[in-house]
């Protein structure tokens, strides 16, 4: 895979920066990447472009990141696409709703670049065999 | 199973119970000493500035000097418990804050550093209620809100609990505040 393209939805445009700059930490460099306000916006990506990954934040206004996943199954967008949850929200319950919605992986906010390097180098290995 | 980080159950996808679950309390009351430690919000603040800003910051008696402008984040609590985690500092630790976070330098408070302090608040919040089980699964997050202005205050009618925290970081001063004002 010459240059990755990759998806992130967060309403806070500090934090699409924060795991923009934590991806390409983990190595994923050159890469572009796209960015979404809202599980709507990010929707509207995917009409647009093909990505390799997706990184979703779970609490967002207009629609929030397990809607998104929703969206992108029942709408039959990114099919093959891994998508990894970046959020607060934590608990077991939260977990498998977003695995019931599609997710692959799950990062906890806070977190370290070397977490993200864990969870999302293995998903697109086994995605895109990068 | 290992969801690429998260350790969940075998019978995750057939609803099976969890063996890693505990069982709801449905009672936050009965164990308010639990959720009211007030060690839980110094380690949530601790995790919070280590893994995203690289830094530590210290609890500490002082008070954070008036500045001519101050900002305060506020993230709410819904569910179990209802209340929120209110962030509060002058301008020069904020745009300290954002810089750290961010890698960038602000001359002023404008609307990055006000989405960056919104979005440690947030943080501050989900790894708080993160430290107390029921809590963890049971108490929703609101979308932070941010205020910047000067001699203002954020007034809650007799809560059930209050812990008020000050911190240093680098040379500035913070103060982390979970209100709760309503408990199941």
């Amino acid at each position: 895979m010459s240059e990755l393209r990759i998806l992130i939805v967060d309403d806070s445009s500090v934090m699409r920066k924060i795991v923009e700059r934590s991806l390409r930490q983990a190595g994923l460099d050159p890469m572009v990447v796209f960015e979404a306000g809202s599980g709507t916006d990010g929707l509207e990506v995917l009409k647009g472009q093909s990505v390799h990954l997706i990184l979703s934040d779970i609490n967002m206004p207009s629609m929030d990141g397990l809607e998104f996943l929703r969206q992108i199954r029942a709408q039959n967008l990114a099919e093959g696409v891994p998508v990894v949850m970046i959020t607060t929200e934590s608990s077991e319950e939260h977990v498998k709703q977003a695995i019931l919605c599609g997710a692959q992986g799950y990062i906890r906010k806070p977190f370290t670049a070397e977490q993200v390097k864990e969870r999302v180098l293995p998903l697109l290995a086994a995605a895109h065999g990068a | 199973m290992v969801l690429n980080g998260i350790r969940t159950g075998a019978g995750l996808w057939r609803g099976a119970p969890q063996e890693t679950e505990k069982p709801m309390t449905q009672s936050l009351r009965e164990n308010l000493h639990l959720v009211s430690d007030p060690q839980n919000l110094d380690s949530s603040v601790e995790e919070v500035f280590n893994m995203m800003l690289g830094a530590s910051c210290h609890l500490i008696d002082e008070v954070p000097k008036d500045e001519e402008e101050t900002i305060t984040a506020v993230v709410g609590f819904g569910g179990l418990l209802s209340g929120a985690c209110v962030f509060r500092s002058g301008g020069t630790a904020a745009l300290n804050i954002a810089a750290k976070l961010t890698g960038m330098e602000f001359p002023e408070i404008d609307d990055t550093v006000k989405d960056a302090i919104g979005e440690v608040c947030n943080m501050l919040a989900g790894a708080w209620k993160g430290r107390v089980p029921d809590l963890s699964a049971n108490c929703g997050l609101s979308i932070p809100a941010v205020i910047t202005g000067s001699d203002y205050n954020i007034h809650v009618q007799a809560p059930e609990f209050r812990l008020h925290h000050n911190y240093r970081f680098d040379d500035t001063v913070f103060a982390v505040t979970i209100i709760c004002d309503g408990l199941q």
